[in-house]
């Protein structure tokens, strides 16, 4: 980020989230980058930035998109970069349908399920019989897609694509090209639409389009940053994506200070998605098996990528079977598909919000929570804690007795009546967990940079590593099945569980680090650590838990232990730490380079083909085959890497081309467009449809919406509120409550107000307000503060209500406080079940809230009014489905 | 009053306070500069953790913007303030800070070497300087404060049991097991900052619910405390807590004639840039306390932050004081000599 020219920070609070982080924005900015923070509040990072826009919450693909008219229209598209590695020039069937033709939906919706079929979306193939593949190229249906919450299931590369061998019109005339397509799509996201929606003047848009286009380019680069901001939305995937269409018409990914920040961090938050503590994901971003489809390998393999497509997913194969073989070693043969039926699989969503209704519902037994608080850090908490009232059994791991461990006996629920201690048949384990000080290992950063530490001093009484806790756990689960016949017992059996201990029984960390890492199980190097998961192989000869990481102890090396000041080395900096995948710093960066292998300019050269030698050279690894000449076309019909030609920069995408049209992978539509978040309160200015089609809804009595705009009930809940962290919390607080160098900086819950809501509401400055939704009432300090702006959007004015999510109520933490997320019904993005915690409806008056059960009674009054059902906004198109759709 | 001090000039006020430039230690500081405080307050918890020092508040917010902790004080060494102004307070801020800059005060020399270099790069790289802070209409200003390390420190000069002393880095250090709580310190600081510790019990959020205590152990009961520019890393070579772990360098440590220098470019830095509202703080060694070890860049006026615009250390008008005696004394012989001449009459 340092290299940026232009840094637009967007749907993150950069500077208060990831302040370690934001040391590069204020680098870039002493080098003389404009930074600028579009944000509903005026925030720490806004302080720092030299312009803040305010922006109504949930309207960001309407800006963005506003982007893309602009860079289009003025001409500002970088044509070079563009027609040589995107899918501008490529034909899209004519089957597709757009918003334009339909109203605000794409073709293929089936309201009756909520889904989308994905096939229309499909690039027009080459084949002379004009036949088109589906998407998928399986059997699949888009249905049985959306249960998998296939945008995340096919992982960095989209889905497997058979039909890649696409048509293209290299004049971009062809009205179903993607140039002529975007240009239609967008052609409403105006300024004035942009005025209209997210409130933000002309002068600043203008300002922002300007600054973005001027500081983009050969000599210049631009970059964004997000993070939860964007992300949680009923369609936070598609802001991503309308970031990711406007940077690769900028030419700005790929390059040094370009690229989309995608900021996470907190611990190992990046590593928790290589190494997946997710429903639908194994390690590497390979799909987890889908019962009914997946039964066998092979059918399995074809889902994740075909062979015959270009780029590194093609060898999927390589890293399933080395993933297989490092799980079960000798008992994964070629004769037993490699232990692949020991593999779970799952038949639908499984995220944590549906794990939660599965619970009201009797259907869980038990549950382990592990650095999460989800009595506090969970949109709608009361689901979340009732839910636990209906486990047999529960275990909590943490470094104190959060709230999602003691609501049984101090959460609000026992406060209210709802729940009595005596009555919750809830067996409660409580384990305490070391800290990251009290363990060696890993952590893995928002740069996929894999950061060894030593444990510095031992965990303190009974506290102990996840490492250890599951090493023991596994070995004692393996004890107990020991002697059993049971076929269902032959995984756990078979599991290699074989890590070296120290003298406490402590697993070696970096033997774990080995194994991930993959050594030959075989042949003349049999015991060796793979240097690349080039090395892999799909016939049992080797061995690897995680494929990206391979390379991470490349010749016997602990490569995570680097440290190497920076100022010892380059900006690069590839002596400090190791980067997934080969220590590559900056993804795709054979595009840092034109068609013919030469830096776009010598400002932003980063790597470039190198005549003399016959290779790709330059400061960073290059993110491309090394010997493959920019004017190589191989034979398409290799497949896999070596199919891909000399401008192929996007290797890990099935044409190896960045995605401005998105054929498939994303569940929502193949090009953003915008929809109104569920609860807003204002008409959608930009089509009839007003909210996300295919946003995930819970029709229950436990989550309720506010009514949406044109509803019955409309009005109630009149103002938005948005949820947020603030730099002196730890998320749920688990880590920041209990602790009183921490808990003084923030001592209680608050609210941001603007004066003019604050005036129209009689808040009072620094007094108390309560805020209500159909979910729940909160009380909160009253912050009266020019941060926040009413602003005008369509002939009326919004007013957003900020509240931090940090506090929740229990009786051990060293401060507590009502919890934002108590206020939260549950809508998911469907492509990664992300609930939208940025935008819902509320009301708020000034004092304390009730106490007891005059508290739900405050709530119903509020719910009799709008007339709240378990139906309420929880429709799903707006207009009668049209012709042509289906 | 100034004359006096300019008087004592001629050999430097750090060799006034018995502090010599040929030790073998030079004189040590902080620059803070604000303008790229981001008010993250690890530079208080840091300095609370290494410190051992109790936690300070009581939990209740205190109705100033973020800042829950209010001031300097015995426990709280660092302490950042939040201010939010409007465009009026902005548009002040810049034409004062403007009018400092052309007293020569505090002394800018034109810009050269990297702050020039940057100040360059800046404007180039912008059309219609819009790399000048383009969100007028509103600011939120944060700025972590700290023991001055005055160069004539009034907390040392009044100390009756010589517990305060000035250090081999030429900073001021209580010495806990001398200092007998008397509390004349805390009168003699111009800025605040030393503050005797509560010899009671802290009282906390758990003492208003009665719940458990977590309270932790408080060391140094009743007796002054201040930063100690983290003297103990100090004699180790190590850099003070709050500027290591200041996520943006807005806290930087070293050696206090490198610090004025860096400081004084870095204001010029940000006037090229528009900013003339950038300003030094403490870096005038001609000022009350003949200047302070450590040296700030504000955005605003001294007062905006809390801080006195012109600190006075009491112990300076000592010299004066025994002048005005003498005189006084003077006068009232001759006063009773005229009397009793009067009375000859």
């Amino acid at each position: 980020m340092a290299n940026a020219d232009c840094i637009v920070i967007q749907g993150s609070n950069m500077a208060e989230c990831h302040p370690v982080g934001f040391q590069w924005v204020t680098e870039a900015k002493a080098r003389g980058a404009k930074i600028i923070h579009v944000d509903p509040r005026f925030t720490r990072t806004s302080a720092i930035a030299q312009k803040h826009v305010p922006i109504r919450t949930g309207t960001d693909i309407v800006l963005l998109g506003a982007l893309i008219k602009y860079v289009l229209d003025n001409d500002l598209w970088f044509k070079e970069y563009v027609t040589a590695f995107t899918n501008i020039a490529t034909i899209i069937n004519e089957d597709f349908k757009d918003t334009e033709d339909l109203g605000g939906l794409f073709s293929g919706f089936d309201p009756t399920e909520g889904k989308y079929d994905l096939s229309s979306w499909a690039y027009e193939q080459a084949y002379e019989d004009g036949s088109i593949l589906s998407p998928e190229g399986t059997e699949e249906n888009g249905a049985t897609q959306s249960e998998k919450a296939a945008g995340d299931t096919l992982g960095a590369g989209g889905a497997a694509m058979n039909d890649w061998v696409a048509k293209e019109d290299p004049t971009l005339q062809h009205p179903r090209s993607v140039y002529q397509i975007l240009k239609r799509h967008y052609a409403r996201y105006t300024p004035e639409m942009v005025e209209e929606t997210c409130g933000i003047s002309p002068e600043d848009f203008e300002y922002l389009a300007e600054s973005v286009t001027e500081n983009s380019g050969r000599e210049k680069t631009t970059c964004f940053a997000y993070a939860l901001g964007w992300t949680q939305h009923s369609a936070g995937a598609q802001f991503i994506r309308t970031a990711a269409i406007l940077q690769l018409l900028l030419g700005n990914m790929g390059r040094p200070g370009g690229g989309i920040m995608a900021l996470r961090g907190h611990a190992t938050i990046q590593g928790s998605t290589d190494i997946p503590t997710l429903f639908n994901l194994l390690p590497g971003y390979l799909p987890m098996p889908h019962a009914g489809t997946n039964d066998n390998l092979q059918d399995y393999l074809n889902s994740v990528a075909s062979k015959k497509q270009k780029g590194f997913w093609a060898n999927a194969d390589n890293y399933m079977v080395s993933l297989l073989k490092a799980w079960w070693g000798d008992a994964a043969t070629a004769e037993n598909d490699y232990a692949y039926d020991y593999m779970p699989r799952i038949n639908g969503a499984h995220g944590t919000y549906q794990t939660a209704v599965r619970m009201m519902e009797g259907g869980v037994d038990g549950y382990f929570i592990l650095g999460q608080n989800p009595a506090v850090g969970s949109a709608n908490g009361k689901l979340q804690r009732m839910a636990m009232s209906k486990l047999k059994w529960l275990v909590v791991r943490d470094f104190r007795l959060i709230e999602s461990a003691t609501w049984w006996k101090d959460g609000p629920e026992i406060k209210s009546g709802e729940l009595k201690t005596e009555d919750i048949d809830t067996e409660v384990f409580f384990f305490p967990a070391a800290n990251h000080t009290e363990k060696a290992g890993t952590f893995t950063q928002t740069q996929r940079m894999v950061q060894w530490r030593e444990q510095a001093i031992p965990p303190p009484g009974d506290a102990r590593s996840e490492l250890e806790f599951f090493y023991d756990f596994g070995r004692r689960l393996k004890e107990r099945v020991a002697h059993s016949t049971d076929w269902r017992d032959k995984p756990l059996q078979d599991l290699t569980w074989d890590y070296p201990v120290d003298e406490h029984g402590d697993p070696d960390a970096e033997a774990v680090l080995k194994e991930i890492n993959g050594y030959y199980t075989s042949g003349p190097k049999k015991g060796q650590v793979l240097d690349t998961f080039n090395e892999m192989k799909a016939d049992g000869s080797t061995a690897g838990g995680c494929w990206i990481y391979s390379g991470v102890m490349a010749g016997g090396v602990n490569h995570a232990k680097k440290k190497v000041p920076g100022y010892l080395q380059d900006e690069m900096a590839d002596q400090w730490g190791w980067v997934w995948p080969l220590n590559r710093r900056i993804l795709y960066n054979r595009a840092s380079a034109d068609a013919n292998g030469k830096p776009w300019s010598e400002r932003k050269k980063l790597v470039w083909w190198d005549e003399d030698t016959g290779k790709w050279v330059g400061d960073d690894v290059p993110d491309f085959p090394v010997g493959l000449a920019p004017t190589a076309r191989p034979d398409p019909n290799l497949g896999g890497p070596a199919a891909l030609s000399g401008t192929d920069a996007f290797i890990m995408q099935a044409d190896g081309k960045g995605w401005l049209f998105a054929p498939k992978g994303m569940l929502d539509g193949p090009l953003p467009a915008h929809y109104e978040p569920p609860e807003s309160q204002v008409r959608n200015p930009v089509y009839p449809q007003q909210n996300s089609p295919s946003r995930i809804v819970f029709k229950r009595g436990d989550t309720l919406s506010a009514p949406g705009y044109g509803e019955e009930g409309a009005g109630v809940y009149p103002h938005v509120f948005t949820t947020y962290r603030v730099t002196e919390h730890h998320t749920a607080g688990g880590m920041s409550r209990w602790l009183p160098y921490l808990a003084e900086l923030q001592p209680e819950m608050f609210c941001e107000v603007s004066p003019e809501l604050a005036a129209e509401t009689g808040l009072e400055p620094y007094g108390w307000a309560t805020i209500i939704s159909p979910q729940s009432a909160i009380e909160a300090r009253v912050l009266i503060t020019n941060r926040m702006t009413p602003l005008e959007v369509g002939g009326q004015t919004v007013h957003q209500i900020g509240l931090p999510y940090h506090w929740g109520v229990g009786g051990d933490a060293t401060i507590e406080g009502d919890g934002a997320n108590d206020l939260l019904g549950m809508t998911l993005d469907p492509n990664v079940l992300i609930q939208e915690s940025k935008s819902a409806a509320c009301a708020i008056v000034p004092g304390r809230r009730p106490r007891g059960n005059a508290r739900l009674d405050l709530v119903q009054t509020y719910r009799d009014r709008a007339n709240i059902s378990e139906n309420t906004n929880k429709q799903r198109v707006t207009i009668p489905p049209q012709e042509g759709e289906g | 009053m100034t004359q006096e001090l300019e008087h004592q000039h001629h050999h430097g006020p750090s060799q006034d306070v018995g502090w010599e430039p040929e030790h073998t230690h030079s004189r040590k500081g902080f620059f803070t500069d604000s303008s790229i405080c981001i008010g993250c307050k690890a530079c208080e918890v840091a300095c609370k953790t290494w410190n051992e020092n109790p936690q300070d508040g009581d939990y209740e917010i205190l109705g100033s913007s973020y800042d829950n902790t209010g001031a300097l004080g015995a426990n709280t060494w660092r302490h950042v303030s939040f201010i939010e102004q409007d465009e009026d307070r902005i548009e002040k801020a810049r034409e004062s800070g403007k009018k400092l800059v052309s007293l020569g005060m505090p002394t800018v020399r034109p810009p050269e070497g990297p702050a020039a270099a940057a100040a360059a790069t800046a404007n180039a790289a912008t059309k219609n300087g819009t790399n000048m802070p383009d969100t007028a209409e509103f600011r939120w200003l944060m700025s972590s404060d700290v023991c001055k390390h005055c160069t004539y420190a009034g907390c040392l000069d009044v100390c009756p049991t010589g517990a305060l002393y000035r250090t081999e880095h030429g900073t001021v250090v209580v010495q806990d097991d001398i200092c007998n709580g008397c509390g004349t310190c805390v009168a003699g600081c111009p800025f605040g900052v030393i503050e005797r510790r509560d010899d009671g019990t802290v009282r906390t959020k758990e003492d208003r619910d009665g719940r458990l205590s977590r309270q932790q152990e408080v060391p140094n009961k009743g007796v002054a405390q201040k930063c100690t520019l983290c003297y103990d890393r100090l004699i180790e070579g190590q850099t003070p807590a709050c500027a290591q772990t200041c996520p943006t360098t807005s806290i930087k440590f070293g050696a206090h004639e490198n610090l004025v220098e860096e400081a004084e470019e870095r204001v010029a830095a940000l006037h090229a840039q528009g900013m003339t509202e950038a300003r030094l703080y403490g870096a005038n060694k001609n000022d009350g306390v003949g200047g302070t070890g450590s040296v700030f860049l504000l955005l605003d006026e001294p007062e905006v932050y809390g801080l006195p615009p012109d600190p006075q250390v009491p112990s300076k008008d000592l010299p004066l004081m025994f002048k005005k005696v003498g005189i006084a004394a003077a006068g009232l012989v001759a006063a009773t000599a005229v009397a009793f001449l009067g009375g000859r009459k």
